[in-house]
């Protein structure tokens, strides 16, 4: 395993390493020591390796990654796992706002609760959040799912196309557009393989999905109030 | 009837200026369709524009260089401050974005041939990059907006620049739309959106707000490239000191400004109209933030919105700008509003040279829609060829008019090369009112 303190060697150090690595797999399990809130840890992966931060992160950890794993032993600030490609990226501790944000594949676990605009604008990444989500998640979220385990905020899926939306808490609000659907047996088994791949003590069966209405698809001026 | 019968003079019928017959025209398309009205384009009404700029030319304080004899140089360097590898163009205008699904694959790919053909860049849009875009342009710039449609670190890594876009000058605090008719298979899936649904790109990014957070997302993008290619900062037109001064502040290497003459794709005709700021007012407000920073040259400034022609080219760089961009002119020289198609305009109910429904797909010159069939009227050959024509053109004009003014290099053109003929230009350019050594702010009178 390679080690690597930032701390003591740098951004700018780190990232062009794992860059260079793109394709490879060796070596193929990396440790950052020392991370102290740094922005962009371990962004721009593309390699099939498991990356481990030994502590907190600040903005867009892991941001575009595609194929790596990377592990956050601690929470991560704003924007984790951005527009991801592929691979995983699994958060210990809490996320702040914008987790996954525009994500287009992989999953992103986040252990503990997540902020507000989880998932925002997510266009096919898999988010599973083992605590609450704060208000505006899933905003203008076009593919993918999004599975809260815990509770969401204000205006859930407010604007949302057609990405699925799972919780098994409370909803405080649904934003334009966004409503309760039938869970279907489809439905069960896409939760059954999240819950499963993101260690979530949760059933299937317990939660309720939400998903676009489509009456904002096209603009029509007696929905003029939902905008 | 009467008063004629016995003649006396009668009132003429008086139109009202501001109950106009287009006004009035637009109050009942809006009570019969409730709905505001969504076109392409910048703003048409009249502002202050560089045709209320006049170069003084050299005489007997300064001289001439000699037309076809004497030097001058055209050439710019974008992206000196951070990128490893600045973009390095043959003449400072480029191209600006204009989206693969707003344009169609033929329109797109002639504004790659003719810009490379002419050594200068051009740039993807709100729908990611294209394969033909990319082979078809030496210098593309990929722009990152707001709906991250099509955004992906493989497109980055193979861009020459990246263009962070904050706002454009068509609708500063707008986000963008693309009407349902327009969504074909390939756009939606490159948008990862269901076909023929309406598109609205938010007007904020989804993970950054303010300049603090942008510096930390530029360090990101930064990061991911290697520190490899140049990144912009795209702003409409509104308060240009302290944009340029925040863009530079949040680590740009160039900022672009784009005015309100400036195009869009589609948007509500009253944001068109109604926000931002003409380009003219915007140069030197930026400029001076450059200069306070002492990072005029530094970082790079390119201009657009109405630019036309190479004494435009010329003005926007004498009053601080390093390049320009056009838009809507480099559509027009690919064949837009031609008046071949009269008859077809004339069909949808407008004229050329007005025809601005772009969001509806059924673009006469094939440009602005996804139709297999009206696409096939641009040939990208022929129409980059008469866009790389057009760009010479202009740096030619510009080369002219800084020869003219004593300079050897367009860069080199200066605000004293200038004088306004109007005391709203005046202002706006700060430079001085034509035969006068005055304008409305300056100090010491």
């Amino acid at each position: 395993m390679q080690v690597f303190d930032l701390e003591a060697e740098g951004l700018r150090a780190l990232n062009s390493s794992l860059h260079e690595l793109n394709g490879s797999t060796e070596p193929g399990r990396w440790e950052i020591v020392n991370p102290k809130g740094s922005h962009a840890i371990a962004v721009g992966l593309d390699a099939p390796i498991e990356v481990t931060v030994k502590g907190s992160t600040g903005y867009y950890c892991a941001g575009m990654n595609k194929q790596a794993t990377v592990n956050v032993h601690g929470s991560v600030g704003p924007g984790v796992a951005e527009n991801m490609m592929s691979g995983a990226v699994i958060v210990e501790g809490d996320a702040s706002q914008y987790a996954g944000a525009t994500g287009r594949g992989g999953l992103l676990v986040i252990k503990g609760n997540a902020s507000s605009r989880c998932g925002i604008s997510m266009k096919g990444i898999d988010i599973v959040v083992h605590g609450n989500i704060g208000h505006m998640s899933a905003f203008m979220a076009q593919a993918g799912n999004l599975v809260v385990c815990g509770d969401a905020g204000d205006a859930l899926g407010d604007s949302l196309y057609e990405a699925r939306l799972f919780v098994r808490g409370s909803v405080k609000s649904l934003g334009a557009d966004c409503i309760e659907k039938e869970l279907r047996p489809e439905h069960i088994e896409i939760l059954k393989d999240l819950l499963a791949r993101s260690g979530a003590d949760a059933k299937p069966e317990e939660f309720k999905r939400y998903g676009s209405a489509r009456q904002l698809y096209n603009f029509d001026v007696d929905n003029v109030g939902a905008y | 009837m009467k008063d004629t019968q016995n003649n006396i003079p009668r009132t003429i019928p008086q139109q009202s200026a501001t109950f106009s017959n287009p006004i009035n025209a637009e109050i009942r398309r809006a009570a019969a369709t409730g709905i505001y009205d969504i076109r392409g384009g910048g703003a048409k009404r009249r502002v202050p524009h560089f045709d209320d700029l006049l170069f003084l030319g050299a005489s007997i304080s300064r001289y001439p260089l000699e037309g076809y004899r004497e030097k001058c140089d055209t050439s710019v360097v974008l992206g000196t401050r951070y990128a490893k590898k600045p973009i390095r163009l043959d003449i400072p205008i480029t191209i600006a974005g204009m989206s693969f699904g707003a344009l169609s694959g033929p329109a797109k790919e002639a504004l790659g041939r003719g810009a490379s053909a002419a050594g200068t860049s051009t740039t993807t849009g709100d729908g990611g990059m294209t394969s033909e875009e990319r082979s078809h342009s030496t210098q593309l710039v990929y722009q990152y907006l707001p709906s991250r449609y099509g955004m992906n670190p493989d497109d980055l890594r193979r861009a020459d620049a990246i263009e962070v876009v904050v706002g454009q000058g068509a609708k500063p605090g707008g986000g963008g739309m693309l009407l349902g008719q327009k969504i074909s298979d390939r756009v939606a899936d490159m948008r990862t959106l269901p076909k023929g649904i309406d598109q609205r790109s938010a007007c904020r990014h989804p993970d950054w707000t303010g300049p603090d957070d942008l510096e930390i997302k530029i360090l990101e993008l930064r990061e991911i490239t290697n520190w490899q290619v140049p990144i912009f900062i795209k702003v409409g037109g509104t308060r240009p000191y302290y944009d340029t001064a925040l863009a530079v502040k949040a680590g740009a290497d160039v900022v672009v400004l784009d005015g309100m003459q400036g195009g869009t794709a589609a948007t509500q005709d009253v944001f068109i109209e109604h926000v931002g700021l003409p380009t003219l007012a915007c140069i030197r407000p930026a400029v001076q933030a450059l200069q306070d920073l002492g990072m005029h040259r530094e970082v790079q400034l390119i201009v657009s919105g109405g630019i036309r022609s190479g004494a435009d080219v010329a003005k926007a760089l004498a009053m601080g700008a390093d390049a320009v961009s056009i838009g809507t002119a480099a559509m027009i020289a690919i064949g837009d509003n031609d008046p071949k198609w009269e008859s077809e305009y004339q069909k949808l109910g407008t004229t050329t040279g007005a025809y601005d429904d772009w969001h509806e797909g059924m673009d006469p010159a094939g440009i602005t829609t996804q139709d297999a069939e009206l696409m096939k009227r641009v040939d990208p050959v022929e129409a980059g060829r008469r866009l790389s024509n057009y760009l010479k053109v202009m740096t030619l004009e510009a080369q002219t008019i800084a020869r003219a003014c004593g300079h050897n290099k367009l860069q080199n053109l200066e605000p004293e090369d200038l004088c306004a003929l109007t005391m709203e230009a005046a202002a706006m350019a700060r430079v001085p009112l034509a035969g006068t050594s005055w304008y409305p702010g300056k100090e010491g009178f």
